[in-house]
């Protein structure tokens, strides 16, 4: 039997393992008629109402209005997110402190807390007779039912994508550097912007652009908190539902493209730097 | 001193942002006592959303978890042309809002849609319906098994297989009895996060739900209409029974990237899954 194998090894070197074909085909058949085919009925039933069509429905006022907000406050929570992600996973891989696990493991709440759920804990909690909203409204800040709510509801969002994207670069990074660079007269300050963040730069990129585009498209954390007032705080997958509940197909597909065309722009993106970042790795 | 700093400043935003949150949807559900709360939880429309809710998790859940064993088989055994390509597509559904991933299948299946004239001719419906909810279910959740497989299989690569087949196994023995061992815990990893996503999807199902009370109300759905209705106490109640499968996935992720530490984010690579470690 062993001889068997081994003719058999010899002829076919490579494939020795079988169901290539079964799995492959399976996966591209699930996947097309899952994913792809549907998701070109968006491209087919916009390109069907024609170029005009298409144009005057992405530049109506409360549209633009719509996606300005949408990137608008996407963009000021992923730079929040940034920010602050940093300063915990750094907390996270650096230090020790009491229950570090459990302050880890919670990081992960935003992933699997249903967004519904989310949405009407902040806006209970930023209410103007909520916990934090009661303290904020004698200082004048009006969190729930503006568009800061959306901010605070997609910072929710997106924060576990930056952790989770700096902490295994943190993780890698080599402490005799910055020990060397401190021995040769490098303030702290002088060792995180010159040793530390170079490093870390294509990591906090990557998890900016995931928290970014899982925030552009978010809509059951937001539409609790957000007011939704046309033109002032209607985000726009909000735009698409409302459109939709009123037959208006051809308005909805137009900005469901709009928004699809700058999610994929953003994930080739994310891919490109990777593979950047892969290749720099490996030549290290 | 900044160490001190650092640490506050993480855990006062930790606290704000995310502990506060989940604080609220349990005080919020017993605000009027244990009564209102058993009252809000045991009421039949509440119930009526629960099981559809496990209903559409157990049909997405197996579905997305052939197809994820499948793929990463694919991937992660054989080399060939486009295999970048074909990660990149799989992950395609998360990039795509919910709100447009239940628009599709409206597109698709609705009055309107392609399929719109057929199905009423043959009175099915698919839109406003529980199929609609599952499919949307299945393409919000489409890459979380995968994804978690493929890397997993890449790294683990074919000797343990392959000296299986040279042994005389069969294809399936060979993946019984070799490769599903290998796998389990990243692929209950997967069913795990699949499965939280699934009970608690909300901007796709709303679309393609039609909101009929006690038919195509899944749990998520109801808190958002008992929200709406300003039954506040009711509304987090049944919010609270997802919160606790959140903490319950929490938990089950934890303690399954203790039994395997390569699950572990921070042990991996972004994407491509392997590790850099020279031993």
């Amino acid at each position: 039997m062993a001889s068997n194998a081994t003719a058999i090894k010899e002829r076919t070197p490579r494939r020795v393992l079988p169901g290539f074909g079964l799995t492959l085909g399976y996966t591209m058949v699930y996947l097309s008629l899952l994913v792809l085919i549907p998701l070109s009925a968006v491209f087919v039933r916009s390109f069907g109402s024609g170029w005009g069509h298409f144009w005057e429905v992405v530049t109506a006022p409360r549209v633009l209005a719509a996606l300005r907000l949408s990137f608008g406050a996407s963009l000021t929570a992923a730079l929040i997110n940034v920010g602050f992600g940093l300063i915990v996973a750094w907390v996270l891989v650096r230090y020790t402190f009491p229950l570090k696990r459990l302050v880890d493991a919670i990081i992960d709440l935003p992933f699997a807390l249903p967004t519904a759920v989310a949405g009407i804990a902040l806006t209970a909690l930023y209410a103007p007779n909520g916990w934090l909203g009661a303290w904020l409204a004698p200082l004048g800040l009006k969190v729930a039912f503006t568009p800061a709510g959306i901010v605070v509801a997609l910072i929710f969002v997106g924060l576990p994508f930056v952790v989770r994207t700096l902490q295994p670069v943190l993780d890698d990074l080599d402490q005799e550097v910055e020990q060397a660079a401190a021995t040769l007269g490098a303030s702290g300050r002088q060792v995180f912007a010159r040793v530390i963040l170079p490093a870390l730069w294509p990591a906090l990129l990557t998890g900016f652009a995931l928290a970014f585009a899982r925030a552009v498209g978010e809509y059951g954390s937001v539409i609790f908190i957000a007011g939704n007032m046309p033109m002032k705080s209607e985000i726009a997958p909000l735009l698409i539902v409302t459109k939709l509940e009123q037959y208006d197909y051809a308005g909805a597909t137009a900005i469901a493209v709009v928004m699809l065309v700058l999610s994929f722009g953003v994930m080739l993106g994310i891919n490109a730097l990777q593979n950047w970042t892969a290749t720099r790795h490996g030549e290290r | 001193m900044s160490r001190l700093l650092l640490i506050a400043t993480a855990l006062l935003f930790l606290g704000v942002f995310l502990l506060l949150p989940l604080l609220a949807v349990f005080v919020q559900a017993l605000a009027n006592g244990f009564g209102a709360y058993y009252v809000a939880v045991s009421e039949p429309m509440a119930w009526a959303a629960v099981k559809l809710t496990l209903l559409v998790a157990a049909i997405a859940v197996p579905l997305n978890l052939v197809f994820g064993v499948a793929a990463a088989w694919a991937i992660g055994k054989f080399e060939f042309r486009g295999k970048s390509a074909l990660i990149t597509l799989i992950d395609l559904p998360f990039a795509v809002s919910p709100v447009i991933a239940g628009m599709i299948f409206i597109l698709i299946f609705g009055a309107h849609g392609w399929f719109g004239g057929f199905l009423r001719a043959e009175h099915v419906r698919v839109v406003f319906a529980v199929p609609g909810i599952v499919l949307a279910t299945v393409f919000v959740t489409f890459p979380f098994i995968a994804r978690e497989l493929i890397p997993l299989m890449q790294a683990q690569g074919n000797a343990d297989e392959e000296i299986a087949r040279s042994l005389g196994a069969t294809g399936w023995q060979c993946f019984w009895r070799v490769t599903l061992p290998n796998i389990r815990w990243g692929l209950l990893y997967g069913v795990l996060l699949c499965n939280a996503r699934s009970m608690g999807e909300f901007g796709a199902v709303s679309v393609v739900s039609g909101h009929v009370r006690g038919l195509t109300n899944t749990m998520p759905l109801h808190v958002e209409i008992l929200y709406n209705e300003y039954n506040y106490t009711a509304a987090f109640a049944v919010a609270s029974l997802l919160a606790l499968l959140a903490l319950l996935t929490l938990a089950g992720k934890n303690v399954l990237e203790w039994r395997q530490p390569e699950l572990r984010p921070a042990a991996r690579r972004p994407r491509d899954g392997t590790r850099r470690e020279p031993a």
